[in-house]
């Protein structure tokens, strides 16, 4: 299970601190798919890094924690924010955004499995051993046991996307995350990627943390799905019910927006555009753009609250409903 | 004026691949053909996985790649005809739109500069004034205007905007043709319509057909009139965009209309990934057969032949789906 508690993370630059994550306050459970959507510059790539402990200048945790526990081997562990590192690949991994060029050029691929393994678990069996443990799982995801002796130059980006989900599995960690995993692919290979994620998190019943700005990736994959706007997170809640439902307007307009294959029908954008997150807005970060916006939308940050059971929302319009 | 605006006579561009002294060669495109009607303005989408030649194509219809079979004619000028159509009339007559437009535009020259160029130097206008008048028309008709884009660095408008000046500046030579690489991959999702959109009403307004390249087939759905699916450098399949769509003919067409990321229709079998792109590109035989499900054994042995089925048609493919 991954706490975020009213995380807040900046990027620290001359002209001043880039907030990029604003009081994210949520809960990723066990065993589901977690999505993370949004527009470029929202923040859902830092958020990942926040959650997995990436925080490197210029990024910096203002505020906030995220917590990871569970469970591995029937010992209970408990991580948080600054201790997330220890459990890199173990009980957390991650699948990088430019996977195409994560992979070390110059070195097989064999000896970049050998160095994923956590030093306990290179005490407990030979390399050799390990390898052949590797060549089994890699036959599971449909790679042949060759690739281990190619260099990733060799392999088409399909295959070098399924070795690097071979990576972060490999260790069966409590949580994946994967940072658009399927961005430079094509349709097809995407699908590929995509049915194999979501079968092995059945397979391993784990958490998966998955973002991506395709919508349509979300609904085919997550069951949970959070929505950021400019740092901040505007709606939560189960993906079926959000993309029938949404609650939020700047859900309601993104769906809205989104084309699809057998409608012609006329879409429109939203008009204007993101607000600078070196100066934010007063109030809702999506007021300016807001058809809906009141005076007290401008000026009084909407709290992020559950509107009816498991839908979560950031917007003055819903005050009177849930809790 | 001729009959047809462009007509592509079975192009092929054969790259060297591998290093200085590599034998290798790839055929990134490979007899393709179609035309674009004069009379009615059309968006043509060309749509394909990574590596199936649809930027090099336009790339050989916007000269920058000469082609090393086939031509190319524009107004029924072929494009080795220098003499009666002269090069400054092919860059008044086709545009670009590029991907990126923070890449489209340098970051220390001012937008309007770009603009200014176009209108003086493709002899659009005669002078300052003249050119200003001009560049604002153009900016108009995208939704801005020359006193918002004015002195502005590239870095001063969001991705949305900047594309629209770069629309903006394929306008104002009034192009008959506007190619557009991938136009709104860079672009937000909440403000890809916007830009979609704008191509429809070009269209309608100022009668400037498009050529669409993309992979992304809900806007190809959305925005096209016509669509041409290429596969390894191969025209397979070439028709209206709601047909092809809706009904695709050819096996590869299908998996890829089946395998978009689509709401309300969810996935449930699992799909073949690619394994031998390369080898694919100089297969003699048709070149989706080895991953083709319904492929026979003509498949694996002859290239199948153009068919032309109803409504203007076509799919290369032995046994098309419908």
């Amino acid at each position: 299970m991954l706490q975020i508690d009213h995380l807040s993370a900046s990027y620290k630059t001359i002209d001043g601190d880039v907030h990029v994550v604003q009081d994210a306050n949520f809960t990723i459970y066990d065993n589901e798919i977690f999505g993370i959507a949004g527009e470029s510059g929202c923040g859902k790539s830092t958020l990942l890094k926040a959650l997995y402990d990436i925080i490197e200048f210029p990024l910096q945790v203002d505020s906030g924690r995220v917590v990871l526990s569970g469970e591995k081997g029937g010992k209970s562990f408990t991580y948080q924010t600054g201790q997330i590192r220890k459990s890199w690949w173990n009980n957390i991994s991650y699948v990088p955004q430019a996977a195409m060029s994560v992979l070390n050029p110059i070195t097989k691929l064999k000896s970049q499995f050998l160095d994923s393994i956590p030093e306990e678990d290179k005490k407990r069996e030979t390399p050799q051993q390990t390898l052949q443990r590797v060549q089994q799982y890699l036959g599971a995801l449909n790679l042949s046991p060759e690739v281990l002796e190619a260099y990733p130059f060799q392999l088409s980006g399909g295959m070098r996307q399924r070795v690097i989900i071979a990576l972060a599995t490999f260790m069966s960690p409590n949580v994946v995350l994967a940072d658009e995993p399927t961005t430079a692919l094509d349709v097809v290979v995407q699908r590929g990627i995509l049915m194999l994620l979501m079968r092995l998190q059945k397979q391993l019943k784990n958490t998966m943390v998955l973002v991506s700005h395709d919508l349509g990736v979300h609904y085919q994959v997550t069951d949970r799905i959070g929505i950021m706007y400019s740092g901040k997170m505007m709606e939560i809640g189960k993906t079926t019910e959000l993309f029938a439902n949404p609650r939020h307007p700047y859900t309601q307009m993104l769906i809205g927006a989104l084309p699809r294959v057998g409608d012609k029908s006329q879409r429109v954008g939203i008009p204007g555009s993101p607000p600078p997150l070196k100066n934010p807005p007063p109030g809702c970060r999506f007021a300016p753009r807001c058809p809906k916006a009141t005076p007290l939308c401008s000026a009084q940050v909407p709290e992020f609250r559950e509107i009816s059971p498991g839908h979560f929302a950031a917007c003055h319009l819903l005050n009177g409903e849930g809790k | 004026m001729a009959e047809k605006l462009l007509e592509v006579k079975g192009v092929s561009k054969i790259f060297r691949i591998g290093g200085m002294l590599s034998r290798k060669r790839l055929t990134a495109v490979d007899g393709v053909s179609f035309e674009i009607a004069a009379d009615k303005p059309v968006i043509l989408s060309i749509v394909g996985e990574s590596g199936c030649g649809k930027s090099t194509l336009c790339k050989m219809i916007l000269r920058q790649h000469k082609p090393e079979a086939g031509d190319i004619l524009l107004d029924g000028h072929s494009y080795k005809d220098k003499k009666h159509y002269k090069p400054m009339q092919f860059r008044n007559d086709v545009q670009p739109i590029f991907q990126n437009p923070f890449e489209a535009f340098s970051m220390r020259k001012r937008v309007d500069t770009y603009l200014f160029n176009t209108a003086l130097r493709l002899g659009i206008a005669k002078n300052r004034a003249d050119a200003a008048k001009r560049v604002n028309e153009a900016l108009v008709s995208v939704g801005l205007s020359l006193d918002v884009v004015a002195g502005k660095y590239s870095s001063q408008f969001s991705g949305g905007e900047l594309q629209r000046v770069s629309i903006a500046r394929a306008l104002i030579t009034r192009p008959k043709i506007i190619i557009a690489d991938e136009p709104v991959a860079m672009i937000d999702a909440s403000m890809k319509m916007n830009i979609v959109n704008l191509f429809k009403q070009l269209r309608d307004d100022y009668g400037i057909s498009f050529i669409y390249i993309t992979h992304d087939l809900s806007t190809a759905y959305y925005v096209s009139d016509y669509i041409a699916t290429l596969y390894r450098g191969t025209l397979i399949e070439y028709g209206s965009s709601k047909e092809i769509m809706d009904h695709p003919a050819h096996p590869y067409t299908k998996l890829l209309m089946d395998s978009v990321p689509r709401v309300g229709d969810k996935w449930e079998q699992d799909v073949a990934m690619p394994d031998m792109e390369e080898k694919e590109y100089s297969l003699t035989c048709c070149k989706f057969a080895p991953r083709c499900p319904y492929a026979t054994a003509e498949c694996l042995k002859d290239r199948p032949p153009m068919q032309e089925l109803e409504g203007g048609r076509k799919v290369l493919c032995y046994h098309p789906l419908v």
